[in-house]
């Protein structure tokens, strides 16, 4: 009962938080509805037996992706006063949209059935021998090892990208460069001057 | 008791909200990167629905790979995010029309 | 043989590159020595080749010297067959072709194309050797084709002038109707027996006149009909038989010479020579002859009418040769090949003779060709008027002369024919050649006495210096004379009668009318003496009075007769209107429907809708497209939530 209610509660504060993300009129508002977001689907998760997975969406989400998004959007100086233009314009297609999407997949749901069975349908059970993390890691590493390697991959990859993309040389940094460094040769940094004695006076 | 058919229906919702979010929003690139958020979140929690009434993990390593994903997405479109308004001093959607045909 | 055959033919072929190539080194006298001694030679060993076939017993020659290619069975060689039939062609082919040579050097004294003359003559007597000894059709058509090279080169010699260009070129353009047919007839013996050799061709023939061909629903020919009249359609053209005789009229803007060799004496000949030569085929399709009589004899008598009016002395002699030619047609028609190659050869004596003849008064008239403009001449060119008249004499028939003993058996045989039955349209072509004698003689002998005779009426400057042409021009008219005179009577006993051409021409027993004229035959006096009292005899004496009275006796009266008759006049004068019509309907026809392919084949259906329409329509295509690549993010994404949507809606409906 109290996971029902729950639930429902969590429920209606995500998609009460993702309306927020669409509607906004500023982009930290809707950043912050975002992790709101995040953190009930967090919650959503836990109820399904995902603890795993709701720990990793607050810590990388959360922690770490959104932050970027705030970063960049307080980074860039965005003129918030047209940012909503043309938003009632667009808006009852929007929502024509968005309802038709709904009614689909309402009626996919509850009038196909999807054909599972009821039965299939295990309800969780509360005692689990084995704690949900524990068991996600021993498919992890045994059954999806490589996939795992190349997800570590991807992810190196996405941060050379993201360096490379942002990275701009500025003329005026003082900077070493050390291929400079190690071709550089005596007749370079060696001057030989022939000095004349000094006559005694 | 809440059974596989209310979270799918969340799932769609979510998702529909987010695609309304994308058609919606013409001024900002980061709204639009969010709402691709949304939507993986949305796929997500279809992925987690499945695995927890079927009881199947493979599932929840699928959702662990979106994670993987997502993040790489996030940062790279932040990145060119970045770039595109050092460039152009705006991310005005309706103005990134170079690809006009 | 072997070596001898060859060198038979490549000794002209090797004298002509030289003259052909090494001219303007070499100089006049070389050119003409060496060309005049590769035709002496090759005329030296065809008439011991003639020799040894008719003392000898040499028997027939047939080999292969080389196989160019073999393609899906088909054998492309290159090889002689040398029968007698071969030989005497070969015979005639290199005297009428030395003559010419000798003549030329007369004729052609002043021309600045003279080694190029030689050179082309040289090489046209190589192709004719090749055409007459060859075994098998491909050589055939080589030949054929480069004869008809030689001819269009020949035609055109005097390039410089538009109305020699002309005539090289309708020349050319008539005798490709005339190869068309003929490429026909080889590609269906070809399509029949898998091999281009005339032996395989006859062996075959029995069973190719089984087949038929059904062109369109509810009709069928015989294949053996069929394929006789396209080859007999490419003798048309190379033979100038109505209606693809307007070339030869025309092909006298070459030089005289040529008139003689190629015109007259032997390319035109080729035709008859080759029909002869599948007489094993054409001996099956009665229909195919009935076609060839039919066209052989309104040639015959057709073309000597506008010999009547024609003014320029070197047309008469051509429209005579047309007639002629068409005689020898007319007995092809009625099975009588060995009478049909009889007629060539005396043909190619006397019509080379009255050729050269013509050109030795145009030589005397300074180049002077309308007879209007002549007359008299017999004082001042004896030998020119002596042997003219053994030439119309022989062309006539005149009891005793060469032409008498072959047109005669021409007509005998047309009359032997018409009784025995062998052959449809035989009693139209008898009336033919018996007019054609009354006509030949009155347009020849027209010819004689506006020439020769009756007042001069050419200008003063020309008339001080008329003199007889040089020896080299003369004597080969005398060497022409002498057969034209002799080489009936001596030959025809053995060529008709005798077992001269043996296996080379075969006759069905049904149809062979030479024999029934060989029941009646004792000798060429007997011949001679019944010719006198003969109807030919008489219709010819009264062409010839007839002319006498009207161009000598009182000339008032031919342009009064022209202004009475007149439709009938403007007729003969526009050629049966032959030329208007080729000009007129194919030719115009041809151009408008050229055009119109052009127009709406080419240029609007292949170039605008095919080409320029299909890159059009993807540029339309991608105007319109591009109209949706609008570049921004959210008109994709709208594009997607649409696709989605529907693809859903779709599985929803039907899954």
């Amino acid at each position: 009962m109290l996971i029902n209610i729950l639930f429902y509660v969590f429920s209606a504060t995500l998609i009460g938080a993702a309306l927020g993300v669409v509607l906004a009129r500023n982009s930290v508002h809707s950043a912050m509805f975002l992790v709101l977001a995040f953190f009930t689907s967090s919650g959503l998760w836990l109820l399904m037996g995902a603890e795993f997975l709701a720990i990793v969406l607050v810590l990388v989400y959360v922690g770490a992706v959104m932050v970027l998004f705030l970063f960049v959007v307080m980074m860039l100086d965005i003129n918030t006063a047209q940012m909503r233009e043309g938003f009632t314009r667009y808006a009852p297609l929007g929502l024509v949209i968005a309802l038709i999407m709904i009614a689909e997949i309402a009626y996919v749901v509850y009038y196909r059935h999807l054909d599972l069975n009821a039965e299939l349908l295990v309800a969780p059970t509360t005692a689990v021998a084995v704690s949900n993390t524990k068991s996600l890691g021993a498919v992890l590493y045994t059954q999806y090892a490589y996939p795992f390697q190349l997800a570590a991959v991807l992810l190196l990859i996405a941060i050379v990208a993201a360096i490379t993309l942002t990275m701009r040389a500025r003329p005026n940094l003082k900077k070493q460069d050390i291929s400079a460094q190690v071709a550089v040769g005596k007749a370079d940094r060696l001057q030989i001057v022939q000095v004349a004695s000094e006559k005694r006076p | 008791m809440i059974g596989l058919p209310q979270v799918l229906l969340l799932a769609g919702i979510l998702f529909s909200i987010a695609v309304a979010g994308i058609f919606l929003n013409r001024k900002n690139v980061i709204v639009l990167l969010m709402c691709i958020e949304l939507m993986l979140l949305a796929v997500n929690f279809n992925f987690i629905a499945f695995s927890h009434f079927l009881g199947d993990l493979s599932g929840q390593i699928f959702v662990f790979f979106i994670l993987t994903v997502a993040a790489a997405e996030a940062a790279i479109g932040l990145a060119i995010l970045v770039v595109l308004f050092r460039e152009r001093k705006s991310i005005n959607v309706e103005e990134l029309d170079m690809m006009r045909g | 043989m072997h070596t001898l055959l060859l060198t038979i033919v490549l000794a002209p072929l090797l004298a002509s590159l030289i003259a052909g190539l090494f001219g303007t080194f070499i100089g006049r006298v070389i050119s003409h020595c060496v060309t005049i001694a590769g035709v002496g030679l090759s005329l030296a060993l065809s008439a011991l080749v003639l020799s040894r076939m008719m003392t000898a017993g040499e028997p027939t020659f047939e080999e292969t010297l080389y196989t160019w290619m073999v393609t899906d069975g088909i054998h492309f060689e290159v090889g002689f067959l040398v029968d007698h039939l071969t030989a005497l062609m070969m015979v005639v082919v290199t005297f009428v072709s030395l003559m010419v040579h000798i003549y030329t050097i007369g004729y052609m004294h002043e021309d600045e194309g003279y080694s190029r003359f030689f050179s082309y003559i040289s090489l046209f007597t190589f192709a004719m050797l090749m055409l007459v000894m060859s075994n098998n059709f491909l050589q055939l058509f080589f030949g054929w084709e480069a004869v008809g090279v030689v001819s269009y080169l020949l035609i055109g010699f005097w390039f410089t002038r538009p109305s020699a260009i002309f005539a090289n070129m309708k020349a050319f353009l008539v005798n490709r109707v005339g190869d068309f047919g003929f490429v026909l007839g080889i590609a269906s013996l070809v399509y029949y027996t898998g091999s281009l050799s005339y032996s395989d061709a006859f062996h075959a023939a029995p069973m190719i006149v089984t087949h038929t061909i059904t062109p369109w629903a509810g009709t069928s020919w015989n294949a053996m009909t069929f394929t006789c009249i396209c080859l007999f359609i490419g003798a048309m053209g190379k033979s100038a038989q109505v209606p693809l005789h307007v070339w030869l009229p025309d092909s006298m803007e070459g030089p005289t010479p040529i008139s003689a060799l190629i015109h007259a004496a032997t390319m035109v000949t080729a035709g008859i020579f080759m029909v002869a030569r599948m007489s094993p085929l054409f001996e099956l399709s009665p229909t195919a002859r009935t076609f060839v009589l039919v066209i052989g004899a309104t040639t015959a008598l057709f073309m000597g009418f506008l010999g009547i009016i024609a003014n320029d002395i070197k047309r008469v002699v051509a429209y005579s040769t047309l007639s002629q030619l068409g005689y020898m047609t007319v007995a092809l028609g009625v099975s009588a090949y060995s009478v049909a190659i009889f007629h060539l050869m005396t043909h190619a004596f006397f019509k080379a003779l009255l050729f050269l003849a013509a050109g030795s008064v145009i030589i005397g008239m300074h180049h002077e060709q309308d007879m209007r403009k002549m007359g008299g001449l017999r004082r001042y060119m004896p030998i020119t008027y002596w042997t003219s008249l053994i030439g119309a004499l022989a062309l006539i028939g005149f009891p005793g002369f060469a032409g008498f003993y072959s047109k005669d058996s021409i007509i005998e045989a047309v009359h032997a024919a018409l009784e025995k039955g062998t052959v449809a349209g035989a009693g139209y072509a008898y009336f033919c050649v018996v007019a054609g004698v009354f006509i030949t003689a009155f347009y020849t002998f027209r010819m004689i006495f506006m020439t020769f005779h009756g007042e001069e009426r050419m200008d003063h400057h020309t008339q001080e210096h008329l003199h007889e042409s040089p020896a080299v021009v003369w004597v080969p008219l005398v060497l022409l004379a002498i057969p034209s005179i002799f080489i009936g009577g001596l030959t025809m006993g053995p060529l008709l009668f005798g077992d001269y051409f043996g296996q080379a021409i075969h006759v069905n027993e049904a149809n062979n009318v030479v024999a029934e004229l060989g029941a009646e035959w004792k000798g060429p006096w007997a011949f001679i003496l019944a010719g006198f009292t003969s109807a030919p005899f008489y219709l010819a004496a009264s062409g010839v009075v007839t002319a006498w009275a009207l161009y000598l006796k009182w000339p008032a009266i031919p342009s009064a007769v022209a202004l009475r008759l007149a439709p009938i006049y403007r007729l003969l004068e526009n050629k049966y209107f032959f030329d208007w019509f080729n000009e007129n309907v194919i030719a115009l026809g041809s151009r408008v429907l050229g055009r119109g392919f052009w127009r709406v084949g080419d240029q609007f259906l292949i170039d605008g809708a095919l080409v320029n329409g299909s890159a059009r329509s993807v540029g339309v295509l991608g105007t319109l497209l591009r109209q949706i690549q609008s570049g921004l993010l959210y008109h994709y994404a709208f594009a997607m939530i649409i696709g989605l949507s529907a693809l859903l809606g779709y599985l929803l409906w039907h899954a």
